[in-house]
């Protein structure tokens, strides 16, 4: 395992670094400390590696990532996994706002709770949360799927595509053109899956699935007021 | 028995035709009017301003012997591998969505050849944008359709879209009729469905978030992009300081004239200043930071020809953009499809109803049909030609001021020819040494 000090040899050598890593590097584990709520930490990386970030992170922490598993032993600020396309990130404590933001592929744990939008506008990206997650969560969010084990606050999934929200714990309000579903076996599956990966204890048949209403999906203006 | 003389019908200045028509309209439909391209309405613009060209106390250069430099250098603050065109006038950006694929790869070509970038747009990167583009500005936009890291290693700059100027404080909406499979499969949406582009970046708010996300922006880019902000001409002399704040290498600013694929159009009219009204502002805000020239200001909405672009650089400007134009450079407009203008209830000229995606043009539209009248070859050379000539025009006005290079220009070599020019843009009234608003008048 190769340590990198943050504090001493700065942010941009650590990326450099990290994106310097090929599929075939054999210094396959990074440990990050001094991490000291630092922002743009592992950002952009596109190998199989994996980086574990001792203490907490500052804005966009594995922004962008691709194929790495980045591991954040503390809680992640804002926009925490944002736009990521693959790989594996996962948040020991609670995430800021905006976590997983358009994301697009891999998986997104967060084993604390997660803020306002979470998910905002995601598209493809898996999200599990095992606390509970703020207001306006998923919001516009395009494709993938969003798990939460606790609550979800106000609005979620507020102007819904079609990624799929599964929620355990209560939901203090649904945004426009959310709406309640039916769980179908497929449903319970993917959920089965989601939940093995990222090491929720949890059933999916305790869980209620949101989805789309479809009913904003093109403009029509005696829908007005709920835009 | 002589006839009483009648008074002729009068038509309202407040309520015309115009104004009725839209009026019944909306009684009729119950929705507002969307459309496309920047403001229509008179507003003040560069034609208010003149150059007073060379005379006794100022020497003109040779036209055809002495040379007048036109080179511009875009992203020198922080960026390793800055921009270098060979012309002031960049294409600004449209998405592949609006446009057709071949339409983006005619600006494409068209700026390759005359040695200047094109812009992305709303909708990700398409290969027949980067392949035929030697200089490509990748947008980041609050929507992130397409947004991926490997487009933005690829790309030669990153234009992060705060706004635009048809719509500051504005999204957007592509209609379904122009989701086709490909439009749908680089958005992660079903086709056929309108998509809306937010206005707000879903993951930063204010200049000091910004900072950050272009900190992000540039580690995952090796510090090479240079990285603009878009703003559109809302509040230009702040938005222009924050911009600079929070590290932008080149900050664009687009005037209410500025096109947009699809905007309400009271929006697009009642929304933002014009782009005459915004440049000192913006210039005022890089000299009052030490960064004038260092941050480089790109101008866009309403550029039309060689002398605006002159203007616009002699009001301090490093370079302009354009859009509309560009794509009458294409053929948007043209006479040719007039029979099919008349069809669709409009007229050559006034055709704005881009997002429908009926374009007789086959620009703005992802109609195969259509889009196949359309070649991106000889689209492209128009552009070339289009932009060539503006470049020599804007040249020859230099050198009749005596300058060497179009940056040479400054605000000395113009008068206004009226009291709103002068007043916006601090050249003095034409026949006078007076500007509205200084010297206690």
């Amino acid at each position: 395992m190769q340590t990198f000090d943050l504090a001493e040899q700065g942010l941009r050598a650590l990326n450099q670094t990290l994106h310097a890593q090929t599929g075939d590097t054999n210094q396959t584990v990074w440990e990050v400390v001094n991490a000291k709520g630092s922002h743009a930490i592992a950002v952009g990386l596109d190998a199989p590696i994996e980086v574990r970030v001792k203490g907490s992170t500052g804005y966009y922490c594995g922004g962008m990532n691709k194929q790495a598993t980045v591991h954040i032993h503390g809680s992640a600020g804002p926009g925490v996994g944002e736009n990521m396309m693959s790989g594996t990130i996962i948040v020991e404590g609670d995430a800021s706002q905006y976590a997983g933001a358009t994301g697009r592929g891999g998986l997104l744990v967060i084993k604390g709770n997660a803020s306002s939008r979470c998910g905002i506008s995601m598209k493809g990206i898996d999200i599990v949360v095992h606390g509970s997650i703020g207001h306006m969560s998923a919001f516009m969010a395009q494709s993938g799927n969003l798990v939460v084990l606790g609550d979800a606050g106000d609005a979620l999934g507020d102007s819904l595509y079609e990624a799929r929200l599964f929620v355990r714990g209560s939901v203090k309000s649904l945004g426009a053109d959310c709406v309640k579903k039916e769980m179908r076996t497929e449903h319970l599956e993917i959920l089965a899956d989601l939940l093995e990966r990222s090491g929720a204890d949890a059933k999916p048949e305790e869980f209620t699935r949101y989805g789309s209403a479809r009913q904003l999906y093109n403009f029509n203006i005696d829908n007005a007021s709920a835009y | 028995m002589d006839e009483t003389p009648n008074t002729l019908p009068r038509q309202s200045a407040t309520f015309t035709n115009e104004i009725n028509s839209e009026i019944r309209r909306a009684a009729a439909t119950g929705i507002y009017d969307i459309r496309g391209g920047g403001a229509k309405r008179r507003v003040p613009h560069f034609d208010d301003l003149l150059f007073l060209g060379a005379s006794i106390s100022r020497y003109p250069l040779e036209g055809y012997r002495e040379t007048c430099d036109t080179s511009v250098t875009l992203g020198t603050r922080f960026a390793s591998k800055p921009i270098k065109l060979d012309i002031p006038v960049t294409i600004a950006g449209m998405s592949f969505g609006a446009l057709s694929g071949p339409a983006k790869e005619a600006l494409g070509r068209g700026a390759t050849l005359s040695g200047t970038s094109t812009t992305t747009g709303d909708g990700g990167m398409t290969e027949e944008e980067r392949g035929h583009s030697k200089m490509l500005v990748y947008q980041y936009l609050p929507s992130r359709y397409g947004m991926n890291p490997d487009d933005l290693r690829r790309a030669d700059a990153i234009e992060i879209v705060v706004g635009q100027g048809a719509k500051p404080g504005g999204g957007g909406m592509l209609l379904g009729q122009k989701i086709s499979d490909r439009v749908a499969e680089m958005r992660n949406l079903p086709k056929g469905i309108d998509q809306r582009s937010a206005c707000r970046h879903p993951d930063w708010t204010g200049p000091d978030d910004l900072e950050i996300k272009i900190l992000e922006l540039r580690e995952i880019t090796n510090w090479e992009k240079p990285i603009y902000i878009k703003i559109g001409g809302a509040r230009p002399y702040f938005d222009t300081t924050l911009a600079i704040k929070a590290g932008a290498d080149v900050v664009v600013l687009d005037g209410m004239q500025g096109g947009t694929a699809a905007t309400q159009d009271v929006f697009i009219e009642h929304v933002g200043q014009p782009t005459l009204a915004c440049i000192r502002p913006a210039v005022q805000a890089l000299q009052d930071l030490g960064m004038h020239r260092k941050v480089q200001l790109v101008v866009s909405g309403g550029i039309r020809h060689g002398a605006d672009v002159a203007k616009a650089l002699a009001l301090g400007a490093d370079a302009v953009a354009i859009g509309t134009a560009a794509l009458v450079a294409l053929g948007d407009n043209d006479p040719r499809w007039e029979d099919e203008y008349q069809k669709l209830g409009t007229t050559t000229g006034a055709y704005d109803d881009w997002h429908e995606g009926r374009d007789p043009a086959g620009i703005t539209t992802q109609d195969p049909e259509l889009a196949a009248r359309f070649d991106p070859i000889a689209g492209g050379r128009r552009l070339a030609n289009y932009l060539k000539v503006m470049t020599l025009e804007a040249q020859t006005i230099a050198r009749a001021c005596g300058k060497n290079h179009l940056h040479n220009l400054e605000p000395e070599d113009l008068c206004a020819l009226t009291l709103e020019a002068s007043a916006m843009t601090g050249v003095p009234l034409t026949g006078t040494n007076w500007v509205p608003g200084q010297g206690g008048f």
